[in-house]
């Protein structure tokens, strides 16, 4: 866990609403695995306050990019920063995805800007053998980076303007169907509903998935304890995500007891 | 100042061009009743985990000390979520005294800050005066501990203690009673949400605290308009950050002119020169609380801030600066009130 203040080598708007931004730190790049998250101080002022969570999306040698929806005002300040800026960055934070163990296929399913964890994770997946296909869902075709960041992608649209016309649910079963279910492990990220909704589809199956979680943090780093997700086994009633997460089986969890941010 | 002594302390910083006394070397230490804090900068309760959650960007032995998060007699869940919200300038919590309890922060938690040579302050909330009394006890078992705060003020939970904090004669008998099991500092940590916490200071020093901590979180609200939900589980919880500085700065000026024991100042410390007001309105250390989920190396960079101020003041020692406010150049200070 390093904190220092980068400079941005890249920003850019790549969909409708969803911005990237890249810069360097040797340090952070080389210490992130998939699905662990950094904290980002939008500017010096007290307001915004607190940092920002986003997760990692692509590290390519000692470059890092975060991939992100603007919907207030720290995001706002963020898509508003130009090459040479400085931000103030923290990280790796949480727990990677488990993506260790004997499976042949890694399904990625992501919703929105739950596009964010899967390149990085399919850049792991493929070094360590795994065969990987991306199932992306976004409201319309503009939504999407449709631009050689995902593995393998299938696109599904609500309005049908790009790939399969439905939800990520809907193209997922096409896809098992024409390839089978056997040997396969989901991870996903995106709205709740979307992951409660893959969650059902997974378990009247018994497919494994793994879920990357977001909600408010004010620290990230396990001092505030304002981060707690419901737990549905052991004995703990809370896990904290920002340092127990934000990566969870589906069934290790209540999703329903993270209240919606918007 | 009873009770209340300093120790000079030749602390080694780089001396700047700009300084005016360049050969001086301020002293940073402040002693209260036997503990002797290297700094006058503390982490707030609730705002530093147990001092250990942030070893890589934080020496805690460079802190005037850890006030742990609030210990109970059991291990606490907390409250549900949604726990905290983001308002301009500030934060709302409702954590609830999520806590390890007392048995497992003393095997577990305790030995741990020792071995990094931490000051330790444990804060202790309860639900009775004999819950109170059972923690201080179990931590007067164990070495290692240089004293307590205790919260009889948490806005966020039922028995939380706030029922005490805002009920003078129960802060009274907290304190009298927690001052018989204990010879080590006992700071009583105060809510700002009274209409006289003049008189609590009072209380307590009456009782024998060694100190006040001022203040704890406001009672405050936030609400989502798409929703016309309240933006916190408990709808109301506790206000904290740089918007509350103000009105803290306030509260420490109010007990400065009640009491003679020192004051913990807390309250949307962000920076040295936050700090540094608290001490100049009267305040002999202060506690940085909201700063550190922001910048978890922020107390250390506080103090630092102060030695660098006391070098370039020409100060031989953080004494000089504390409850060193001038209000000589006032307008009568009994006018018609400032609205
Ligand atoms: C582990 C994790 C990873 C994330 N990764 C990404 C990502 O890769 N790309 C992306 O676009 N977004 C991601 N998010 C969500 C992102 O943190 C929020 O969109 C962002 O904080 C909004 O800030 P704002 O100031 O623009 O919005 P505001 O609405 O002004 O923010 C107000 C407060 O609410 C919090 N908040 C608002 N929306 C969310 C949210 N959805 N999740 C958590 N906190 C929120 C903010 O942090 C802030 O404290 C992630 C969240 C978490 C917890
Ligand atoms: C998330 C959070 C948790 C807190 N938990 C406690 C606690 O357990 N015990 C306590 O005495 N104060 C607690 N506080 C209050 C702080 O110690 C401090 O008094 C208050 O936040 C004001 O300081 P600040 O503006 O610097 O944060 C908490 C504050 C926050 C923000
Ligand atoms: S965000 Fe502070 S403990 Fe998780």
């Amino acid at each position: 866990m390093f904190q220092e203040t980068v400079s941005i080598l890249h920003s850019a708007q790549v969909a409708e609403n969803v911005y990237t931004l890249e810069f360097v730190s040797e340090r952070i790049a080389h210490a992130t695995l998939p699905g662990q998250f950094l904290n980002l101080k939008p500017d010096d002022s007290f307001d915004p306050l607190l940092r920002r969570a986003y997760s990692v999306h692509r590290i390519r040698e000692d470059r890092i990019e975060v991939i992100f929806n603007v919907v207030g005002k720290g995001s706002r300040i963020l898509a508003a920063k130009e090459p040479g800026d400085p931000l103030d960055v923290m990280g790796p934070l949480g727990v990677p995805f488990h993506y260790e163990g004997e499976y042949g296929t890694a399904i990625l399913v992501s919703g929105g800007v739950g596009i964010a964890p899967m390149p990085i994770l399919g850049d792991r997946l493929l070094a360590l053998g795994k065969s990987v296909v991306n199932i992306h869902g976004a409201r319309t075709a503009g939504m999407i980076a449709n631009d050689g960041r995902l593995t393998n992608p299938i696109f599904a649209t609500d309005d049908g303007s790009l790939g399969f016309h439905g939800n990520v649910v809907g193209a997922l079963d096409a896809w098992l169907h024409d390839h089978g279910a056997s040997n396969v492990r989901l991870f996903a990220c995106g709205p709740n509903r979307m992951l409660g909704a893959l969650g059902e589809y997974c378990n009247a199956r018994g497919l494994p998935l793994e879920v990357s979680l977001e909600c408010q943090m004010a620290c990230g780093i396990g001092i505030c304890q304002g981060c707690p997700v419901e737990m549905a086994t052991g004995n703990r009633k809370y896990t904290l995500v920002c340092t127990h997460g934000p990566n969870y089986d589906i069934n290790d969890i209540v999703l329903d007891s993270i209240p919606s941010v918007h | 100042m009873p009770g209340c002594i300093v120790v000079r302390f030749l602390a080694s910083f780089p001396i700047r061009q700009s300084q005016r006394h360049s050969s001086l070397v301020a002293s940073t230490e402040i002693t209260i009743r036997n503990v002797t804090f290297k700094n006058p900068v503390l982490t707030a309760s609730g705002t530093f985990g147990y001092g250990l959650e942030c070893e890589s960007f934080v020496d805690v032995a460079e802190l005037g000390a850890v006030v742990t998060k609030s210990i109970s007699r059991k291990p606490r869940d907390g409250n549900p979520p949604q726990r905290i919200c983001e308002t301009t300038g500030g934060m709302l919590n409702s954590i609830g005294l999520a806590n390890v309890g007392v048995d497992v922060f003393l095997s577990s938690k305790l030995p741990l800050l020792r071995e990094r040579n931490a000051t330790v302050v444990v804060n202790i909330a309860a639900s009775s005066v004999e819950e109170y009394c059972y923690v201080l006890e179990r931590c007067e078992e164990h070495e290692g501990i240089a004293g307590y705060e205790i919260n009889v003020s948490c806005p966020n939970v039922k028995d939380g203690g706030l029922n005490f904090g805002t009920h003078c004669p129960s802060v009274a008998q907290i304190t009298r009673e927690l001052r018989g099991r204990t010879s080590k500092m006992l700071a009583m940590k105060l809510t700002p949400n009274v209409t006289s916490i003049a008189e609590f200071a009072r209380a307590c020093e009456g009782e024998g605290a060694d100190a006040v901590s001022c203040v704890n979180t406001f009672v405050g609200m936030a609400v989502d308009i798409h929703t016309r939900r309240p933006k916190i589980a408990t709808i109301t919880g506790g206000y904290s950050g740089p918007a509350i500085k103000p009105m803290a700065l306030a509260k420490v000026y109010e007990v400065r002119k009640a009491v003679n024991i020192p004051i913990i100042g807390i309250g949307g410390i962000m920076n040295a020169a936050d700090a540094i007001e608290f001490l100049v309105v009267g305040a002999t250390l202060v506690q940085v609380g909201t700063a550190l989920f922001v910048d978890p190396a922020a107390g250390t960079a506080i103090a630092r801030g102060i030695e660098t101020y006391l070098s370039e003041h020409g100060m031989a020692s953080v004494r000089e600066l504390i409850g060193s406010l001038d209000t000589s150049m006032q307008p009568s200070l009994i006018a018609a009130g400032w609205g």
